[in-house]
């Protein structure tokens, strides 16, 4: 089934992208591509091959319950566009009434 | 004003569904993805790192004593552990967590199908556990602004210490068939869940710090009716008396709305503890989609049959099994229990007994005198500087004969104020009752001397006048007198 570019402004507006109408017809037919590419691989594994979210075989990566060191809040800050009493500090948040 | 039904009524035309989703925070010493400390309270900000502040680059790793306590969370819940299962990344935009997503699970829960019987009131109840989840905690909002709540906020402050603190959330299926018993079902469970972390020893579950949260799902349906009423989801409800309150609000308001032809409107609601109701949140109109996906940077988990059962044989006691041999042990009615468990004294009385203390003892002063203290001092029982081996002594004292009441209590304070143990306290304040007869037998001839009316009506046969004596008596020997040796000293001279 083919991607609408109704599709892709759902899409969109999931990840708070601003599309364009345009954008949205013009990435449509480009994204399907990329999904009929991923049913074609999908096509060829049956049900005995398992799904692969990983390239390693590896489970039960672990760390021990240690504590090791933070960064300073001078540092956790340095990147925020605003900070107020050692805390982010964003706009208001979306228009929600809560 | 929102209309609401009498509880009643309800029931008569209902049957009400609940589901709780209980959300626990591990008290392991680092976050579930990064080495980042979880102490509560710390300075804003002063436990964070690129991994929880989700800086581009930096790549989890898995604590392990987080895999290990949800183990063992679903294995006391009676739940099959998943042999394989991933985390899942649940998308979404808000600002509590700087990755965009929450690190949690999906459709492969570490833990499910499980089961929780509960007696509520003499009648068994079985809560079936669908699942119970790894994921991890957001960072803390702060408000500014004329309300301290969203709406009207002019900005809000993050502080991430908390984001990426590890998180089990515990969902039941819908739980049905519990009628008028619904508010007291759910509280019952939220409460054997609570005993229970603290029994696994896997999370101090306050939850006046939010270490323990409950949502609560409530829908009514027609008496009858085959499918289930539609939902509201009533959140953070933070204490189990709110469970119960907020479940019965939800039920009342839901019946009133039914009954007069109107339809529940599902979405989240906020418990306002001071009015004991619940006021209308987020609106769901736009069903949320998480776009769940397997995370990529974290491997399967995937425990083996052989650490699953060395998990299994660290299991402590079930909470209800517990509490049933104690109460025979100690010869405690169900109301005794309740206020043992209410001031959270079963460890300590336990401990106490075990050190030699007679079970009635044991109980009386860590549920009276020391849990006072505790909650004078703002403090949980098992906080105060006194141990289980010195109420042990204290009582073993009392029953030798060498303290009373009154001189136990003052053995108390000193060692809650760090005099020493028991015995050095005894010593130091000199405390010990006077067994010497003729110090008693002088101050009785003094009181009575000193109270020839109250003497008069004693002689006449009038024994409840004795008290007034025996106050006396007590009060010149500084408290350090057997009352009842007291007593029987005033009956010699003038019975």
């Amino acid at each position: 089934m083919a991607l609408t570019a109704d599709d892709v402004a759902r899409l969109a507006g999931l990840a708070r992208l601003h599309l364009t109408e345009a954008e949205c017809a013009e990435l449509a037919p480009e994204l399907d591509i990329i999904l009929s590419s991923v049913d074609q691989v999908a096509a060829v594994a049956r049900d005995d091959i398992p799904m692969m979210t990983h390239a390693l075989p590896l489970t039960n990566v672990m760390r021990d319950d240690v504590v090791t060191p933070s960064l300073t809040p001078e540092q956790a800050l340095s990147g925020a566009p605003a900070t107020e009493d050692g805390r982010f500090r964003v706009p208001q948040i979306l228009g929600e009434d809560a | 004003m929102t209309e609401i039904l009498d509880y009643d009524d309800v029931l008569e035309s209902f049957d009400p569904a609940i589901g709780l989703e209980v959300h626990v925070e591990l008290s392991t010493a680092s976050k579930m993805f990064c080495g980042c400390s979880t102490t509560f309270g710390a300075e804003p900000n002063s436990q964070t790192c690129p991994v929880c502040l989700g800086l581009p680059g930096s790549l989890p790793v898995v604590n392990a004593k987080a895999v290990e306590s949800a183990i063992r969370i679903g294995l006391a819940l009676n739940c099959q552990i998943a042999p394989w299962g991933r985390f899942a990344r649940k998308n979404y935009f808000y600002p509590d967590m700087t990755k965009n997503f929450q690190t949690s699970q999906y459709d492969e829960p570490i833990a499910h199908d499980g089961w929780v019987d509960l007696e509520v009131e003499g009648e068994m109840f079985r809560i079936e556990v669908e699942r119970a989840h790894m994921e991890e905690d957001a960072g803390k909002l702060t408000h500014v602004g004329t309300s301290g709540r969203i709406h009207g906020a002019e900005y809000s402050l993050l502080d991430y210490n908390r984001a990426g603190t590890p998180l089990i959330e515990i969902v039941t299926r819908p739980i049905l068939g519990t009628g008028a018993k619904a508010p007291q079902v759910a509280k019952a469970y939220v409460s054997h869940l609570r005993d229970l972390m603290r029994a696994l020893k896997v999370s101090d579950v306050r939850m006046e710090h939010g270490s323990l949260r409950c949502d609560a799902n409530i829908s009514l349906a027609h008496k009858g009716a085959q499918e289930l009423g539609i939902r509201t989801e009533t959140k953070n409800v933070n204490s189990l008396r709110s469970v119960e309150r907020a479940i019965t609000f939800e039920m009342r308001r839901q019946g009133a709305l039914l009954l007069d032809g109107g339809r529940v409107k599902q979405e989240t609601r906020h418990f306002d503890e001071a009015t004991g109701t619940t006021r209308s949140g987020r609106s769901k109109e736009e069903a949320q989609d998480y776009r769940y996906f397997a995370e990529p940077d974290l491997v399967p988990i995937a425990p083996s049959a052989e650490w699953i059962e060395e998990l299994r044989a660290t299991l402590p006691e079930q909470p209800v099994a517990r509490r049933k041999r104690l109460a025979t042990e100690w010869d405690a009615d169900e109301l005794a229990m309740r206020d043992i468990v209410a001031v959270g004294a079963m460890d300590m009385i336990e401990e106490t007994v075990a050190a030699g203390a007679p079970p009635q003892a044991a109980r009386k002063w860590w549920v009276g005198e020391l849990a006072r203290r505790a909650n004078e001092g703002g403090v949980e029982l098992e906080e105060l500087p006194i141990t289980p081996r010195d109420v042990a002594e204290v009582c073993a004292l009392v029953v030798s004969g060498e303290l009373n009441d009154k001189l136990a209590r003052q053995v108390f304070e000193g060692v809650l104020a760090g005099e020493g143990s028991a015995r050095e306290v005894v010593d130091a304040r000199g405390l010990a009752i006077v067994s010497d007869d003729g110090a008693l037998k002088e101050a009785v001839d003094k009181a009575i001397a000193a109270n020839p009316d109250v003497a008069a009506r004693i002689r006449d046969g009038k024994h409840q006048a004795i008290g007034a004596l025996i106050g006396q008596v007590m009060k010149a020997m500084r408290g350090q007198a057997d009352a009842g040796r007291v007593r029987e000293l005033v009956l010699e001279e003038l019975g």
